[in-house]
């Protein structure tokens, strides 16, 4: 490690206070609304429902928020009719 | 009628019952009638803080189900005649306060007391709402830390949602008190500075609290920092901030650490 390593490694406020602004901007935006990810997954568990019968378990979905655009992945998993029994039990 | 002041923070360790009780000591200290209140049920510490831990009898969920009366449940503080204390049951049921109980103790603290000091829970659950719901102003502890600063800007949230005056329309006076302050960590950019804090937060400075061994020894010792060492740094600092709280209008003064032979060749700025 350099000297300038060691006074670089100093200042880390400015970081801290740059990655709060930013995290707690798009908090304070989500806060009056009720989770998206959870609202996502309980209506498309409905949809499914009409038509396969699935576990809660079989469905993930998770939200990957980037600086412009953010991910939405949802992970169905839909158990085939023979293995559904086992499927439900477990 | 008293003032309901919450003492709450999201985050825990940050130092809500110490304050809680270094404040309330503090008003107290002036005449006026103070009551300490511990939310923390199941984890009551305010006791202990306050050196009256072998004086407990009766607390706040025997008072709320009727098995005592709220003076038995009061402890009088035996250094300052008017600051007393009602702390919080250890049981372990989650349920054992509720909203309507709570609100007839506050009530009934209220119109015989100047100040009721609610000391929350840590977390955003149903004990750190009940200790918020009634309060007419709040005092939210902040440590100069990433986790802090956020955990604060969501109780704030709260604050501004979920108690009593917010429902009814009316504003929460809130207070961001900063503590365990290292003057010369910020100063070094270690530590985020009071304008930091306070920019996120964007709520007004109750004070700044020294980071101090001396709280610790007041804390082993039982006794609040504002009545055992009252010259010491971080207890006037307390005492600064409970004449704020009172409506004085008082000056913050952030620490200040002089900068080094280093600091001031490389051009850094204090905080």
């Amino acid at each position: 490690m350099s000297l300038l390593d060691i006074f670089k490694r100093r200042s880390s406020a400015p970081v801290a206070r740059e990655r709060l602004q930013v995290l707690l901007a798009y908090e304070r935006r989500n806060r009056s609304q009720p989770d998206l990810v959870s609202i996502l997954r309980e209506e498309i568990m409905a949809v499914i429902a009409k038509h396969v019968q699935i576990d809660q378990d079989y469905l993930q979905v998770s939200m990957d928020r980037g600086e412009t655009m953010s991910t939405l992945e949802i992970d169905i998993q839909i158990p085939n009719k023979s293995a559904r029994p086992l499927a439900m039990a477990g | 009628m008293g003032k309901v002041v919450v003492v709450t923070s999201g985050k825990g360790g940050v130092g809500k019952t110490t304050s809680t009780a270094a404040l309330g000591a503090a008003v107290a200290k002036t005449g006026k009638k103070v009551a300490l209140v511990d939310f923390d049920v199941g984890l009551r510490n305010l006791d202990l803080i306050m050196g009256a831990e072998r004086r407990v009898v009766f607390d706040l969920v025997n008072v709320i189900q009727g098995s005592a009366k709220l003076s038995q449940a009061l402890i009088r503080d035996k250094r300052v005649e008017t600051l007393f204390l009602l702390p919080a049951s250890q049981t372990r049921d989650k349920d054992a306060l509720t909203e309507e109980g709570v609100g007839e103790v506050i009530d009934k603290l209220r119109s015989v007391f100047d100040y009721v000091f609610c000391d929350s829970p840590a977390g955003i659950e149903r004990g750190a709402q009940l200790a918020m719901r009634f309060a007419d102003e709040a005092v939210i502890v902040t440590n100069p830390e990433v986790s802090s600063v956020r955990d604060s800007d969501r109780i704030i949230g709260l604050l501004d949602a979920r108690t009593l005056r917010a429902e009814q329309g009316e504003q929460i006076a809130k207070h961001v008190l900063v503590t365990r302050y290292d003057a010369a960590r910020a100063s070094r950019g270690e530590m985020l500075s009071i304008d930091d804090v306070l920019e996120i937060l964007s709520t007004p400075l109750l004070g700044i609290i020294p980071e101090s061994q001396d709280v610790l020894r007041a804390s082993n010792l039982g006794s609040p920092v504002t009545l055992s060492e009252p010259l010491n740094a971080a207890a006037k600092a307390y005492l600064d901030a409970a004449r704020r709280l009172e409506g004085e209008d008082l000056p913050v003064v952030v620490p200040f650490e002089r900068k080094g032979f280093l600091d001031r060749l490389l051009g850094r700025r204090a905080a």
